[in-house]
């Protein structure tokens, strides 16, 4: 089979409707000619973007974990909960499969989305040709699992919505919550700005020698 | 600038392909990474508007009634959605409820609204204004909504609570249950390629 891809034909593919059109000359700032998105080569700064974004995500997940989600206040005293203070309870209370859950989408899920990243960035930096077919389907899992991470997000709102019963217990939100959702929603920011198609092009620098 | 209509690029690898006419219920697979390029449904559009109805009146429901309640001493204590993101607002959490409020609420309803707003003109036979504007939109907020990964949220705050006190799940989480699987489906079922081929003809 011989490979042709659509920028090596000067071809621009929409990202919203999907339409292929003939990249003008010495166009900037061309408009897909169906449904007016923008259209590019590759994303614009894709790199750059990515690892900022990516950079900033990382710092935030230090106090995610470190500062509380939850500070809960009865007549027996305050407690304030982290991420892992949470799967902790669970697991010590019998409820090891809710432990699992919140432990893989809260601290597994953010951890492994970063490296897988951090990877992709450094291998298309070094235009490397390794594992292509691998590193396109480990994209698609960073971009398809990256929003179960808000699970601890919505768990905190409820809880707090309903404990506001000042007699027996009051559950708060804690700093924690903001650096957390932050944190999701940087990743998830990152691996949108992440172009898979520069996974590709060493492939094409390669056919042009 | 022109069109070119027999060939298909991969949007993930670029790759250019040319496009093959599909079974009903197929696939198209990138030749190269494997990334979907697209299907075709049988019945996309109509099942799209039906489903879309159908996820609107859930909608409603959901954010209408409480989604659980506590009950203690007799008393019940419940909240709407809403609700949480009022009091997350209140104390002093004002981008996370922001966050929930987005995620949960304004990003649904939007998408649900952007899909009648362009399927029923076309049904009927008429192309809406801005068509091309909403579609975009539509498209750019999918990956913000995030009804399912709520409706893990709800049931993981239920058995954390149920060690507190009696949990009483209302109206509303059934509703939301619902609608997951309609979010689900509508976003297995559409398919902008049919949308826009269905607004050619219109116009």
């Amino acid at each position: 089979m011989s490979f042709a891809t659509a920028a090596s034909r000067g071809l621009l593919t929409c990202h919203a409707c999907g339409l292929l059109a003939r990249a003008a000359p010495h166009g900037h700032d061309i408009c897909c000619p169906r449904c007016g998105a923008q259209l590019h080569l590759r994303k614009p700064d894709s790199i750059a973007r990515t690892w900022a974004l990516l950079i900033t995500a990382m710092i935030l997940y230090i106090p995610a974990n470190l500062l509380p989600m939850m500070h809960t206040s009865s007549l027996f005293g305050s407690q304030s909960d982290t991420i892992m203070s949470g799967v902790v309870y669970f697991w010590t209370s019998g409820s090891w499969y809710l432990a699992l859950i919140i432990f893989f989408a809260s601290i597994m899920v953010p951890m492994l989305k970063m490296i897988a990243l951090i990877l992709l960035l450094v291998s298309v930096q070094l235009h490397s040709r390794w594992q292509l077919r691998q590193r396109a389907g480990l994209y698609r899992l960073v971009e398809f699992v990256g929003r179960w991470s808000m699970l601890d997000i919505y768990v905190v709102a409820i809880i707090v919505a309903l404990v506001q019963l000042k007699a027996l217990a009051t559950i708060e939100p804690g700093p924690g919550a903001i650096a957390f959702g932050a944190v999701v929603v940087l990743t998830m920011l990152a691996a949108m700005a992440f172009d898979p198609r520069l996974i590709w092009d060493p492939v094409e620098e390669k056919k042009r020698g | 600038m022109q069109t070119n209509t027999s060939l298909v690029a991969c949007h993930e690898c670029d790759l250019l392909q040319r496009e093959v006419p599909l079974p009903q219920g197929g696939i198209v697979r990138c030749g190269r990474c494997g990334a979907e390029l697209y299907r075709s449904h049988p019945d996309s559009f109509e099942r799209t508007l039906a489903l879309t109805a159908g996820a609107i009146f859930l909608f409603a429901i959901a954010n209408a009634f409480p989604i659980v309640g506590l009950k203690l001493q007799g008393q019940v204590i419940q909240t709407t959605l809403f609700h949480a993101v009022q009091i997350l607002w209140d104390e002093d959490m004002k981008s996370v409820g922001v966050l929930v409020f987005v995620t949960t609420m304004l990003i649904p309803a939007l998408q649900l609204l952007g899909l009648t707003y362009l399927l029923l003109p076309l049904r009927l036979g008429r192309v809406p204004q801005h068509f091309a504007l909403v579609f975009r939109m539509l498209q750019a907020v999918r990956p913000w909504g995030m009804v399912e990964v709520f409706m893990l949220g709800v049931l993981v705050s239920l058995v954390k609570l149920a060690h507190l006190a009696g949990v009483v799940p209302g109206i509303a989480l059934w509703s939301f249950a619902a609608l997951m699987f309609l979010m689900a489906a509508i976003s297995a079922v559409f398919d902008p390629r049919d949308l826009w081929a269905r607004m050619r003809v219109a116009r």
